[in-house]
């Protein structure tokens, strides 16, 4: 194997972690605070047309970020009225969201279908971007250093400012942060709404950074997988970074089986590596689950109705 | 006196919720340096009041006068503005974060970490309570949890400190430290709102005690010169009753025993058991005490059979071994149990009474036959339940949620022992329960010895075990001290006891309080 | 003034029947204004969608035939939800009960006999159940979310019959496109009504949705699962077991959904193909919802939703509109449906009627 077939390898990676790790680390957030929202696929095949469709209109990837953001964010709001403010069941009601979300971008992306757009150009200099070593570092569509910048700072937010102090307690113990004269609510709006859309930009990065054709129902389970991913990370960004990566690089493996041809679709026939980062999710999470360290760190409140007594 | 205003002054607060009046013009003054007690039943809404001086909640008419002027205290956070520190029954602490963290979390402003660190350290030494701000809650004790709570509400200088029944999780030894510190604080011109319902502590600490029964004002006395026995009428509304125990009564045979019971402990912040062994008789009614978080969670799923033990030796009953054996098999053994939290671990709140019955009487009440219900029985049996505890409810078909805390206690209670188990273990029966639905319970305890059940009680309230029972034993930390005869134990031993490894030296006050 | 939100002391029964006939006329609204303002015939496509599916005598026989799985695989997860166990991979569950029926198919296409179509319908009950049964044994054993391990499970379900109809079960005679043969005449559930494709499954479908009433209503098994949803530690203190739960109710569901997937293939289908998942296993999520978890409920939601089924295609050939229009309708459905059901726990007050003389204070003191 040579370090050029290594270095492609590891940028393909990059590109199927990116989405993930947005969406990820926005569900890392929102489940900080006490809310599971499994809506996650759903925004961000929200995201994903909204940036297609601005960048088909516009021209302009930027404000595409922005838009799906916006896009994803907004969709979020139907699950945070229905749970928050008419305390409805939060599963039942993310995958409503999922459902919605799924409808929508088949909808609207109907009219998308067969046209290309033009992603992201690279951030630095040819010589840098296509340099056989250098590619490795300066290649990638800005969104992929926004996404480590992005770790970076929900790392410091929730560790170092008292706004995260006050989210991760708020999901530890709703009632006591209630009864201090923190909002609960409020808390909660906010962090779903962070969620939704980093979400929306994980799914913008479908079209942004993978490829730059509509295709129904692109995301294919990855919200599902970046859920998983935060359980993996044990709500720690760090380690979700890891895993994103990780899972990047399960998803991948289709890709490679397909192109080197014999050798691998010998061991497993193509669908079965198609399927591989399904049922390795699988396992992960059966891992992490059963070991002690895993299930003890969920937030105490996750997914239960917040009710107080006023 | 007449040229301070009082430092905080009720006027005609009323608090109305569905179906319940929870405060009906209620008005009393609490003066500087003043250590009042709030004293009343559970549910006479002493907890709805303060929550209204804190800003929680809002009255429906009324004022708050603070320092001689009107305010509106729309939240906590106002609230802690004026001057006003709170310290919760059940502690607004949260398990996974440091003591540090949850201190930063009561202080309004943003405070540099060194900066709070200084001032942590400065209430602490000025107020002899010790802590680790390093530590993560779930690690601590109750004593320690309470103590973050003080200090976190000392940090911010307040003037009126409201004290939530701060002593019902606490050793007898714990409550005297408590008592120094709030003695010191009053000295120094803070006022302290003391809400409890345990007379002999007001008694030693209260200056004024306003009495507050069914939402409305009942008295404002002085403590030191009223009897416990007069404040508890006022409070209750009657005559107290005691206890009919039969005279002189002998216990059967060894009924239900417990060997060298061990378990881990349950969930993130289980207490394990470790090595509990005791008898009881027929006829016995065994009590054992601690202080909240001590292992009686576990040991009531251990002795229920919510948690199977692997050592079927470990429980027996009539000398059956039934440590194995799941809840469901154990009541067909005559073994019946009540847990402490009656919503949705005792009853399900959204099911009606009837369905509830199903729940623990299905098989030694033939409430259903080869897996199908028999709603008509089930509905019988919970109206003879209903009839024989005079539980408050609209009918059979009343959700087990729509009764109020006293009346669904009575029914659970009923439930079980109308099943005639030949032991019953039951852990807190009269938390939170008014004074004529704890008396009815004791008595139905009694009455269940009395034809020759062994019976088990779990309990915090000493008081409650004292009176209750004809054995007692105390647990700490998952283990078990040997078993004392009631009559002749100890408060003082029993005290360090509880205490187990925090036991501090006692003091004489509480006894003596006890004895007045 | 703002709403208030005050708790009932009982849940209202009335709000419980009413909610749901509600979200669906909500829905109708709400459809009709959203499809205006993205430039179709609103009110012609909610007409499309949900009427005119009824108005249509020879589209009654689709709309059964399309009822038939939402309501098989609905009734199993309205027990799941009942006993607060997400099952949301009764697609995968579908697709692999189909497989595992299909294989039977394959198995026995050169025999005749009355046994062979019991037996692919055992086998479809068994090849769901046991794709049920691996989320119940990670849930059990590693503590894995069964939400998301049944939803993974799903696309391992589509890959493995993508894998099969156009590998090893391809139809030899099929001119290579991917699907397996057609089912032989032993292999196909009787049509009941001639000239419809109104099969035998559809009435089976209603015999086990009356019997799950049944048994939810008046069993201990229906007490467990309600008791285990409502109150875990009270399912527990009576003696029922969690774990055993997780399992029946994983079992059942899955069964039931591998036994709608054999349906499809002895019944409208007669084969499998790339083509053959129609999302009735997501559906069926609504369906239960919908159906307000009670069994006979869902065999009306069940009807409900089919129309939007058969009403999509019309609405497509009627007014071009994209079919994934009638995934809209669902999703509107399900959230005006959880919307609404805070009606049964809550009354909906004007706290400003009652707290009108406070917020006066309030400014005045503010001022």
């Amino acid at each position: 194997m040579s370090i050029d077939y290594i270095i492609a390898v590891f940028i393909t990676v990059v590109g199927a972690a990116t989405p993930i790790l947005f969406a990820g680390l926005g569900e890392l957030v929102t489940e900080k605070s006490g809310m599971l929202n499994l809506g996650v696929e759903g925004m961000m095949l929200v995201g994903a047309v909204a940036a297609f469709a601005t960048v088909d209109l516009t021209g302009s990837p930027w404000l595409a970020v922005v838009v799906a953001a916006a896009a994803a964010a907004a969709v979020s709001m139907t699950f945070a009225v229905l749970t928050l403010s008419l305390s409805a069941n939060q599963v039942a009601t993310g995958l409503a969201l999922t459902i919605f979300g799924t409808g929508l971008s088949t909808l609207v992306g109907k009219s998308f279908t067969g046209h290309g757009i033009k992603p992201f150009t690279t951030l630095f200099p040819d010589w840098l971007a296509n340099d056989r070593f250098g590619k490795a570092f300066f290649s990638f569509s800005p969104l992929v250093y926004f996404s480590f910048i992005m770790v970076a700072l929900v790392w410091w937010f929730l560790n170092r400012t008292r706004g995260g102090l006050i989210l991760r307690a708020v999901g530890e113990n709703d009632l006591s942060a209630h009864s201090i004269g923190y909002s609960v609510i409020g808390v909660r709006y906010a962090a779903v709404a962070f969620g939704g859309a980093m979400a929306g930009i994980g799914g913008a990065a479908f079209p942004l950074v993978l490829t730059p054709l509509w295709a129904e129902g692109l995301t294919g389970g990855r919200g599902w997988i970046a859920i998983a991913l935060v359980v993996f990370s044990g709500w720690k960004p760090g380690r979700l970074l890891a895993g994103a990566y990780f899972f990047g690089l399960l998803g991948t493996l289709e890709l490679y089986a397909k192109a080197s041809g014999s050798i691998f679709t010998a061991m497993l026939p193509s669908e079965g590596w198609a399927a591989l980062p399904y049922i390795a999710t699988i396992v992960v999470l059966a891992i992490i689950s059963s070991s002690k360290a895993g299930g003890g760190n969920a937030p105490a409140c996750l997914g239960k109705p917040f009710i107080p007594s006023t | 006196m007449t040229d301070t205003p009082p430092r905080l002054s009720l006027r005609g607060i009323t608090k109305r919720f569905p179906g319940v009046l929870a405060n009906d013009n209620v008005s009393f003054d609490v003066k500087p340096g003043e250590i009042h007690a709030l004293l009343g039943e559970n549910g006479a809404g002493k907890s709805t009041l303060v929550k209204m001086i804190y800003g929680i909640m809002q009255p429906d008419a009324g004022e708050i006068i603070w320092n001689g002027e009107k305010v509106i205290v729309g939240n906590p956070k106002a609230a802690r503005k004026l001057g006003v520190g709170m310290v919760f029954q059940h502690f607004s602490l949260f398990e996974a974060l440091t003591v540090f963290e949850n201190i930063a979390l009561g202080m309004d402003a943003k405070i540099p970490q060194r900066e709070l660190e200084g001032r942590i350290k400065q209430v602490m030494t000025q107020y002899g309570l010790t802590l680790d701000p390093q530590r993560v809650v779930s690690d601590l004790s109750v004593g320690e949890r309470q103590r973050i709570e003080i200090v976190r509400a000392l940090l911010l200088d307040p003037t009126l400190l409201i004290m939530d029944e701060p002593t019902s999780v606490l050793t007898p030894q714990e409550v005297e430290q408590l008592f120094v510190v709030l003695r010191k604080l009053a000295k120094e011109g803070c006022s302290i709102l003391y809400i409890s319902h345990k007379l002999h502590e007001i008694k030693a600490l209260c200056d004024t005690a306003t009495i507050l029964r069914g939402g409305r004002l009942v008295d404002t006395c002085d403590p030191k010169v009223e009897t416990s026995r007069s404040m508890a009428e006022k409070m209750i509304g009657g005559s107290l009753k005691d206890i009919q125990k039969p005279e002189g009564r002998t216990f059967g045979r060894e009924k239900f025993v417990v060997t060298e019971l061990g378990m881990p402990g349950a969930g993130h912040f289980g207490v394990a058991l470790k090595d509990i062994s005791f008898r009881v008789h027929a006829g016995e009614i065994f009590g054992i005490a601690g202080v909240a978080g001590n292992g009686q969670t576990a040991l009531l799923l251990a002795l229920s059979g919510e948690a199977p033990t692997t050592d079927a030796q470990a429980i027996r009953i009539d000398n059956e071994a039934i440590g194995k054996l799941d809840a469901k098999a154990r009541r067909l053994k005559g073994l019946a149990s009540v847990p402490e939290e009656r919503n949705g671990h005792a009853a399900v709140p959204d099911f009606t009474l009837s369905d509830n019955s199903v729940l623990t009487g299905r098989d030694r009440m033939k409430l259903s036959i080869s897996g199908i219900i028999r709603p008509r029985a089930a509905k019988k049996y919970t109206g003879e339940v209903i009839s024989a505890f005079s539980v408050k409810a609209t009918g059979t078909e009343a959700t087990a949620g729509s009764l109020s805390g006293g009346n669904l206690q009575k029914y659970i209670m009923g439930r079980e022992i109308m099943q005639k188990p030949g032991v019953l273990v039951v852990s807190q029966p009269t938390w939170g329960v008014d004074a004529g639905a704890a008396a009815a319970i004791h008595q139905a305890l009694v009455d269940l010895a009395a034809a020759g059940s062994a019976i088990v009680v779990i309990s915090q309230d000493l008081d409650e075990l004292l009176s209750l029972c004809d054995t007692l034993a105390v647990i700490n930390g998952g283990r078990m001290s040997p078993a004392m005869k009631v009559s002749e134990a100890d408060i003082n031993e029993i005290g360090l006891l509880m205490g187990g490894i925090h036991g501090e030296p006692t003091s004489p006050a509480v006894e003596a309080a006890d004895a007045a | 003034m703002r709403l208030k939100l005050e708790k009932r002391p009982d849940p209202s029964r009335f709000m419980l029947y009413a909610t749901p006939v509600g979200a669906v006329v909500l829905t109708m609204l709400v459809g009709a204004i959203i499809f205006t303002l993205i430039g179709y015939n609103g009110a012609a496509a909610v007409y499309q969608v949900f009427i005119a599916p009824l108005t249509l005598s020879y589209k009654w026989g689709d709309i059964a035939v399309k009822a038939s799985p939402l309501i098989l695989i609905g009734v199993g997860l309205a027990v799941g939800n009942r006993a607060a166990i997400w099952n949301i991979g009764a697609e995968g569950q579908y697709i692999v009960g189909a497989l595992a029926g299909t294989g039977i198919g394959i198995l026995t296409k050169d025999m005749t006999g009355f046994w062979i179509l019991p037996a692919m319908l055992l086998a479809g009950l068994a090849g769901g159940a046991i794709w049920g049964g691996i989320p119940a044994l990670m849930r059990n054993r590693f503590n894995v979310n069964e939400t998301l391990s049944s939803l993974m499970l799903t696309y391992v379900a589509i890959h493995l019959m993508n894998h099969m109809v156009t590998g090893p079960w391809k139809d030899p005679k099929g001119f290579s496109f991917p699907q397996t043969a057609l089912v032989t005449p032993s292999q196909t559930l009787p049509i009941l009504v001639p000239g419809t494709y109104v099969h035998l499954g559809i009435v089976i479908t209603l015999i086990i949705a009356v019997i799950m009433w049944f048994l939810m209503s008046r069993s201990l098994f229906g007490f467990q699962v309600r008791v285990v949803g409502s109150a875990p530690n009270a399912a527990r203190h009576g003696g029922f077991s969690q774990k055993g739960t997780v399992w029946l109710v994983f079992l059942l569901s899955g069964a039931l959904a591998g036994l709608a997937g054999i349906f499809e293939v002895t019944g409208p289908f007669g084969q499998m193909s790339l083509g053959f998942p129609q999302n009735y296993g997501f559906t069926a999520i609504i369906v239960a919802f919908l159906g307000r978890l009670n069994p006979l409920g869902v065999i009306i939601a069940g009807v409900v939703l089919a129309i939007t089924y058969v009403g999509g295609d019309l609405a497509q050939s009627a007014l071009q509109l994209p079919n994934a229009s009638k995934g809209i309708f669902q999703a509107l459905m399900l959230f005006f449906l959880l919307a609404s059901d805070v009606l049964i726990r809550y009354r909906v007050r004007l706290a400003g009627n009652v707290s009108a003389p406070m917020a006066v204070a309030a400014r005045s003191a503010a001022e």
